[in-house]
């Protein structure tokens, strides 16, 4: 698998180890998108499912040199049974990663949990809305130097009118 | 003796009020988590509510008297019960079921209600995680004491006590 | 559904009474179901915007049970993260503990002994079931059929005085421990869980006996709210609600974990993925976990049901007051507590409502770095709105029970 992809996207993988019986390729953030539809698509790999999108912040992590953002992406193959794991870092001041929603269904919500809990920006993501959260909290919890304990009222609930009216529009209404 | 010897009995109208107050009860449960699943065990037949006429269970706040706050309240759910609250009409009680509701439980932080009582008066608070069903058995039999002596144990609602979170 | 092409623009509508008229929002009523709501079985908000009573366009809202099960976990040891994963999926605590469990002996590469794992397959079986009963009454419940809720409830009382004296707890069980479970069963356990599932078949047999041939429980499930399968494995649906599109995955079959491969259980499927097929689909899994458990209960080794691994097990009270190095090692685990090697893991059990997956980061200190759960019915509620647009607004409350929408779950 990892020669198929290094053939198709010469420049995208960064590194890959074998931990815990699955394969972790470590993936350069723009290609992220490509090499996704690689592995969904090719009949010899036909990672149907996304199983899971995880965001990291490993700004206290021990020994930790690199970018300061993390997304784990795990994808499983129906047909043949194998999984593997993505991971691609951003940086702190422009954590920007491109959108895989166009390819999977579930990656909508998945990467709007993200930006609610981390922070990190999916780019051209078709509604990037806090999805945990209420509309009016401000900062991103999960992130390290969030405190535990910060709690945020909220005044009133989203009137979800916005995604409405986007929604009739794209059936016709008026 | 049976009742056909006194054609009259005399009483306190008070009395009679909340006598009928106390054992048809008509509960609203505000079910937001594991607690549900215990209220669902109490309905069932095995405890059965009914037997302390609490069985009819509402989920139209209008129509209802006790309103069973039973799991974990989050800010975002917050403003809802508040509004919830707010449509029951008087004279209303509340039940904090479990510990999430009374004090937020375990989870002490950033999306937790440190308890409801932030928000709306408090009638009988249960603990437990959650609650076994004979523990909110005792809070509605605590709760139909409370109602037969408001003079001794006025209903929450009326006490003045300004909620942390004004809505 | 509308089809966005039988639209015309306004000028060439103009001609005639046949023309097509613009559809104009201010025909549509907006109605909110939830976040309280009867049907909703805990807190979620579906915006629907009706045209009479059908649901032309809606829009889902989660988060309104959201207690902040990961950042809570960072705060806490490996151990101290097991209750939380009780409240995950609070109908079927003990396959979260299991999962979750699984997860970091994988992790630390910690052998289980043989007991505690046929222990945990049987104890696993058992929530399935109620898990499902659960599901599948509360379901008919909000199709108007009452009835079945006591059945299918009074079952779960029997199943719940088990659970109770294995740990004292009825719902939030807390049963395992990395490395094992918290303590063993109690002597009449094998007894009482056959006298159980004989019920438990009664149970079932009850419940479906009322709806198997009832006109209005057929007329409200068959082909409702279908999904084909490309749509649910695009949306990553697992479990029983996949099955139910005809799509034969169980992670107990496909990478089988515990002993599973040696148990001999089907896979129910279902063929047209709709609430019809996703209620039977449960009700068959019940049939198979009481094979599972049966079978597992006769072939369950007497031992230990904790590892001897020092690095995760206390050591028996006599060592701990009798030797230093039983103080000492009881001093680190509880001090300490447990420090995986760094590194990153996901792995994944067959819970009641499909793949239940934990992700942990560990930087090798006793708190885990990140959890991220993967809950089933966050993939299963994620498309909600689109299978409901274009049916009835009692269709979607009876579609929204055939997914099993856990809150606690799907918000973590």
């Amino acid at each position: 698998m990892l020669e198929k992809l290094t053939a198709s996207h010469p420049k995208a993988i960064l590194g890959s180890v074998d931990r815990f019986g699955t394969l972790e390729i470590r993936i350069e953030k723009s290609k992220i998108a490509d090499v996704v539809k690689t592995l969904r698509d090719d009949q010899e790999l036909l990672f149907s499912i996304l199983i899971d999108i995880v965001s990291v912040d490993y700004s206290t992590y021990a020994g930790w040199t690199g970018e300061r953002f993390g997304v784990i992406y795990q994808l499983k193959s129906l047909a043949l049974g194998h999984r593997v794991q993505l991971s691609v870092t951003a940086p702190e001041d422009e954590p920007i990663v491109p959108t895989i929603s166009k390819l999977f269904g579930n990656a909508d919500w998945l990467e709007r949990e993200a930006f609610d809990q981390m922070g990190i920006r999916f780019a051209q993501h078709p509604n990037l809305k806090r999805l945990l959260n209420h509309h009016e909290f401000v900062g991103h919890p999960l992130r390290k130097d969030y405190p535990i304990t910060r709690r945020q009222a909220l005044s009133t609930n989203d009137s979800l009118m916005d995604e409405m009216e986007a929604r009739l529009k794209e059936k016709g209404y008026v | 003796m049976g009742v056909e010897t006194f054609p009259a009995i005399t009483t306190r109208k008070e009395a009679v009020i909340a006598w009928g107050q106390k054992n048809s009860l008509w509960p609203m449960p505000f079910g937001t988590a594991c607690c549900a699943i215990e209220f669902m065990a109490v309905a069932a037949s095995v405890f059965d509510i009914s037997r302390f006429g609490a069985e009819l269970v509402r989920f139209s706040p209008r129509q209802s008297d006790l309103l069973l706050v039973a799991g974990t309240v989050t800010f975002k759910q917050a403003p809802i019960l508040k509004q919830i609250y707010e449509q029951m009409c008087d004279p209303k009680w509340v039940i904090s079921m479990g510990v999430c509701a009374s004090s937020g439980g375990f989870y002490n932080n950033y999306c937790t209600v440190q308890g409801i009582d932030q928000i709306i008066p408090v009638d009988v608070y249960i603990s437990g995680c959650p609650p076994r069903p004979e523990a909110i058995l005792t809070a509605v039999m605590k709760l139909q004491h409370k109602i037969e002596n408001p003079a001794t144990t006025p209903p929450a609602q009326f006490m003045a006590k300004e909620p942390k979170f004004g809505y | 559904m509308i089809n966005p092409k039988t639209l015309l623009p306004i000028e060439s509508s103009s001609e005639g009474l046949n023309a097509v008229q613009p559809k104009e929002k201010k025909d549509l009523v907006m109605v909110n179901l939830g976040p309280s709501h009867p049907a909703t079985h805990g807190t979620l908000r579906v915006l629907c915007a009706l045209d009479g009573e059908s649901i032309v366009s809606a829009v889902t809202e989660i988060g309104y049970l959201h207690r902040g099960f990961e950042k809570d976990c960072e705060v806490h040891t490996f151990q101290q993260c097991i209750p939380y994963t009780d409240r995950l999926n609070y109908v079927s605590a003990i396959m979260n503990n299991v999962g979750f469990c699984k997860t970091v002996e994988k992790m630390m590469n910690i052998q289980v002994p043989e007991r505690a794992i046929y222990l945990r397959v049987i104890t696993c079986e058992l929530n399935r079931i109620i898990d499902h009963l659960v599901c599948a009454g509360a379901n008919l419940v909000d199709i108007g059929a009452l009835t079945n809720f006591w059945y299918s409830f009074n079952v779960r009382e029997k199943v719940y005085n088990i659970l109770e004296k294995l740990c004292g707890a009825r719902l939030t069980s807390s049963y395992t421990r990395i490395g094992g479970l918290s303590r063993d069963v109690y002597p009449a356990f094998g007894e009482e869980v056959t006298a159980v599932l004989k019920e438990i078949r009664k149970g079932v047999l009850d419940v479906q006996k009322l709806i198997s041939k009832n006109r209005i429980f057929l007329d409200r499930t068959k082909d409702v709210c279908v999904i084909s399968k490309e749509k649910a494995i695009a949306y990553g649906w697992t479990g029983p609600t996949l099955r139910a599109c005809g799509v034969e995955y169980d992670l107990r079959k496909a990478e089988p974990y515990y002993h599973y491969a040696d148990f001999k259980f089907d896979v129910p499927v279902g063929s047209r993925g709709d609430v019809y097929d996703r209620i039977f689909v449960r009700f068959l899994e019940i049939e198979e976990s009481i094979h599972i458990i049966e079978q597992a209960l006769r072939k369950l080794p007497d031992g230990p049901v904790m590892t001897g691994d020092k690095r995760v097990a206390l050591p028996p009270k006599q060592q701990t007051y009798g030797n230093i190095e039983g103080l000492m090692n009881h001093f680190k685990i509880i001090m300490h507590g447990i420090c995986p090697e760094p590194g990153v893991i996901y792995d994944a059990t067959e819970a009641a409502n499909g793949e239940l997956g934990f992700t942990i980061v560990a930087d090798g200190s006793k708190n885990p770095y990140r959890i991220k759960c993967r809950p089933p019915c966050f993939m299963n509620f994620a498309v909600f709105h689109e299978m409901i647009e274009g049916a009835m607004i009692a269709d979607a409350v009876a579609n929204l029970g055939s997914i099993n929408i856990i809150a606690g779950e799907l918000d973590r």
